[in-house]
C-alpha cells in the first residue's frame, strides 16, 4: 500500500487517489504534429524516480505531483500540482 | 487465414520424448535423461541475436530456425529460462477480440497451440475447456454478441449463452448475487488454459535441438549502433554482434529500447496473479466476471488459479501491493461465494509493458537490424506462438507478416492504434 503525503490532508492511502500517469507539460500549440505524438504517446519509462500526476479524488479533489522510485515504490515528495512546473514529453 | 505450419525436422541426437522412453527410465531409476537444451556459451556473432529469453523469444527462435531455415540465432536471457512473464501468468488461451485484425492473429495462435505439443515433442498440457465471459448488463450484453457475431463471421467459435445454460455449466456462480445479477454468458469453447513453465522448456529444448544457442544468466547491458544501425548487444559476457537485434523483454523494452537511443509508447506496470490450496474438482472453464476483474480456471494440481487488474502505477517492483488483492479477492467471492472459505497459497506479481493503445508491438523500429517484440500488455501469453512466428517473419524477410502488419510501432504516430476498449492512450486504463 503506497502512503502519500499530499500537502492539503496528510499522509493517505493510495485508495483515496487516482493516477493519471507520468508527469509532462503539454506542447505549445503550435509546436507541430510530431511534438504533440511525443506528449500522448512517448514515455520514458524509467526504472527509478518517477515524477507522475496523482488526483486525490476521495479527499481534497486537488492534483498532485509526486516523485516516487518505480523499483522501490518510495516516495520523495508530493506537490500541488500548482505549485510546479511539468517536464516536457521525453 | 494460413494454415499453421508442419512439424519441423530435427537436428538433434537425443531420442524424442515418448511413451516407450518413460517406461523405460522408469526401469533405470531416471538415469537417462539428459539436459533439455544445451548449455551454450556466446560466441562472438549470430545471424540474430534475440534479448530475452521468455515465451516469445524463444517461439521467435524456435520458428526462425524451423520454418524459416535461420539456425545461426542465439537467445540471450539475463537470469534463467521461464522465471519472467511466460512463467508467472494465469495460463489463458483464447482468441475472443473485438478487432477483425486481432482475431485474426489471436486465433492463428490459438490454432497453433492446437497442434503444439506435437510440433515441440513436449507436453504443454493445452487444455481447450472453453472461456466463459459473463455479462451483467444489457450494455453488456449487447457488446459481447457483436463480439460473438464478428468472431463468427471471421470463422471463429463464439456462443452467447442464456443465463439457464450459465448455471447449469457453473453452478458455483451466484447468478442473483446481490449487486450484478448475470444476465448471461459470452463462451469461447476453443479457449483454455496451457501449463506455462512447459511453454517455455518446450520451445527451448525444440530451439536448441534445431541449433539455436541459448545462453542463460547473460544480462544486455548495452546495443551497440552505428550510423543508424544496431550492430550486436553488449553483454556480461562481453560483446556479441549480430545481423539483426530482437528485443522481446516483455515489460523491459522501455529499458533495452533506451539503450537504443529510442523511446517507446510503453509503461511499466504490474500484474499479480493468485493460486488457492488444492480443491476437488470444482471448475472446468475459464471464468470471467464481467462487473469487475477477475478470472479464474482449476489447475490440474486442484489450485485455484486467479487474477484480476493491474496495480495500477508504473513499477518495476515485480511484486503487487494489498489493495488489489482485497479487490480481486472481493469480486471472487461476490460472484463464488463458496470461495470464501478457501485460502490462497500463493500470490506473485509480473512487470509488463503497458502499451498506450493497450495491443502489442511486432516491429521494424528506427534503426536497421533492430526489431521489437514487446508490449504485451498482460495478454501476451496466448499470443506466444503467433507472436514467436510472425516476429521470426519480420526478421527472416524484412516485412511484418500479413497477420501482425497492424502491429507496428509507427500505428501511434499515424493515428491507426488498435485499442480493443476505446479507453485512449493511458496504459492504466487498459
Ligand atoms: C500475473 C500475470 C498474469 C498474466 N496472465 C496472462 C494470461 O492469463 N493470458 C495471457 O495471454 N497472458 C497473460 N499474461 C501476460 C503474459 O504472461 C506476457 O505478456 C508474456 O509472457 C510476455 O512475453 P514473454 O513470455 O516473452 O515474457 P518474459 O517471460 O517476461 O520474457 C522476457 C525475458 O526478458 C528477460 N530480460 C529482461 N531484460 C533483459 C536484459 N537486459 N538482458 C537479457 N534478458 C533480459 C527477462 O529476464 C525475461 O526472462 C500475464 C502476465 C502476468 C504478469
Ligand atoms: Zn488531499
Amino acid at each position: 500500500m503506497l502512503r502519500i503525503p499530499c500537502p492539503w490532508c496528510g499522509l493517505r492511502d493510495e485508495v483515496e487517489f487516482r493516477y493519471r500517469g507520468a508527469m509532462l507539460a503539454r506542447p505549445a500549440a503550435a509546436a507541430g504534429i510530431e511534438a504533440f505524438t511525443r506528449f500522448v504517446y512517448a514515455r520514458a519509462n524509467p526504472a527509478g524516480w518517477h515524477t507522475e500526476w496523482w488526483l486525490h479524488v476521495a479527499g481534497c479533489r486537488r492534483l498532485l505531483i509526486v516523485r516516487r522510485h518505480t523499483l522501490t515504490h518510495a516516495i520523495e515528495s508530493a506537490r500541488d500540482a500548482l505549485d510546479a512546473p511539468a517536464e516536457p514529453a521525453p | 487465414m494460413p494454415a499453421p505450419p508442419p512439424a519441423p525436422r530435427r537436428r538433434s541426437t537425443a531420442p524424442p520424448y515418448s511413451l516407450w522412453r518413460l517406461l523405460r527410465e522408469g526401469l533405470r531409476a531416471q538415469a537417462g535423461w539428459p539436459r533439455a537444451w544445451r548449455a551454450a556459451a556466446p560466441r562472438e556473432r549470430y545471424q540474430v541475436v534475440i534479448v530475452g529469453g521468455g515465451g516469445h523469444g524463444l517461439a521467435t527462435a524456435f520458428y526462425l530456425a524451423s520454418e524459416y531455415g535461420i539456425h545461426d540465432v542465439a537467445v540471450i536471457e539475463r537470469g534463467p529460462i521461464g522465471l519472467g512473464n511466460v512463467g508467472r501468468n494465469t495460463t489463458i488461451v483464447r482468441s475472443n477480440y473485438f478487432h477483425p485484425a486481432n482475431i485474426r492473429f489471436y486465433d492463428y495462435s490459438l490454432r497453433l497451440w492446437e497442434g503444439l505439443e506435437q510440433r515441440l515433442n513436449f507436453n504443454t498440457m493445452v487444455s481447450q475447456r472453453g472461456t466463459l465471459n459473463l455479462f451483467h448488463t444489457e450494455a453488456q450484453r449487447d457488446l459481447f454478441t457483436r463480439r460473438a457475431n464478428q468472431m463468427r463471421l471471421l470463422g471463429v467459435d463464439a456462443e452467447v449463452l442464456s443465463r439457464e445454460a450459465v448455471q447449469a455449466r457453473v453452478p458455483l456462480v451466484d447468478l442473483d448475487n446481490g449487486r450484478f445479477p448475470v444476465l448471461g454468458g459470452f463462451l469461447q469453447p476453443r479457449g483454455g488454459t496451457v501449463r506455462h513453465d512447459a511453454v517455455a522448456w518446450g520451445y527451448a529444448r525444440a530451439a536448441s535441438a534445431l541449433g539455436v544457442d541459448i545462453i542463460e544468466h547473460c544480462p544486455v547491458t548495452g546495443i551497440r549502433c552505428a550510423g543508424g544501425r544496431a550492430l550486436g548487444v553488449e553483454t556480461a559476457r562481453g560483446f556479441i554482434a549480430a545481423d539483426t537485434v530482437c528485443l522481446a523483454v516483455a515489460g523491459h523494452s522501455s529499458r533495452l529500447a533506451a539503450m537504443a537511443g529510442l523511446t517507446l509508447p510503453i509503461e511499466t506496470h504490474v500484474l499479480q496473479a493468485f493460486v488457492t490450496e488444492g480443491l476437488k474438482p470444482l471448475l472446468d472453464v475459464v471464468l470471467t466476471y464481467g462487473a469487475g476483474h477477475f478470472y479464474v480456471s482449476q489447475s490440474d494440481k486442484g489450485g485455484l488459479v486467479f487474477g484480476g487488474a493491474i496495480d495500477g502505477y508504473n513499477s518495476y517492483a515485480q511484486r503487487g501491493a494489498l489493495p488489489m488483492v482485497e479487490e480481486v479477492t472481493a469480486a471472487a467471492v461476490t460472484l463464488l461465494p463458496a470461495l470464501a472459505p478457501v485460502k490462497v497459497l500463493r500470490q506473485w506479481g509480473g512487470v509488463m509493458d503497458m502499451t498506450m493503445d493497450g495491443s502489442p508491438l511486432i516491429s521494424p523500429t528506427p534503426l536497421a537490424g533492430l526489431v521489437l517484440n514487446g508490449g504485451w500488455c498482460y495478454g501476451g501469453f496466448k499470443a506466444i506462438p503467433a507472436g514467436g512466428l510472425t516476429t521470426a517473419h519480420l526478421i527472416a524477410t524484412g516485412t511484418p507478416h500479413p497477420l501482425a502488419a497492424h502491429l507496428c510501432l509507427d500505428r501511434f504516430a499515424r493515428g491507426c492504434t488498435v485499442d480493443e476498449r476505446g479507453a485512449g492512450p493511458y496504459p492504466y486504463a487498459h
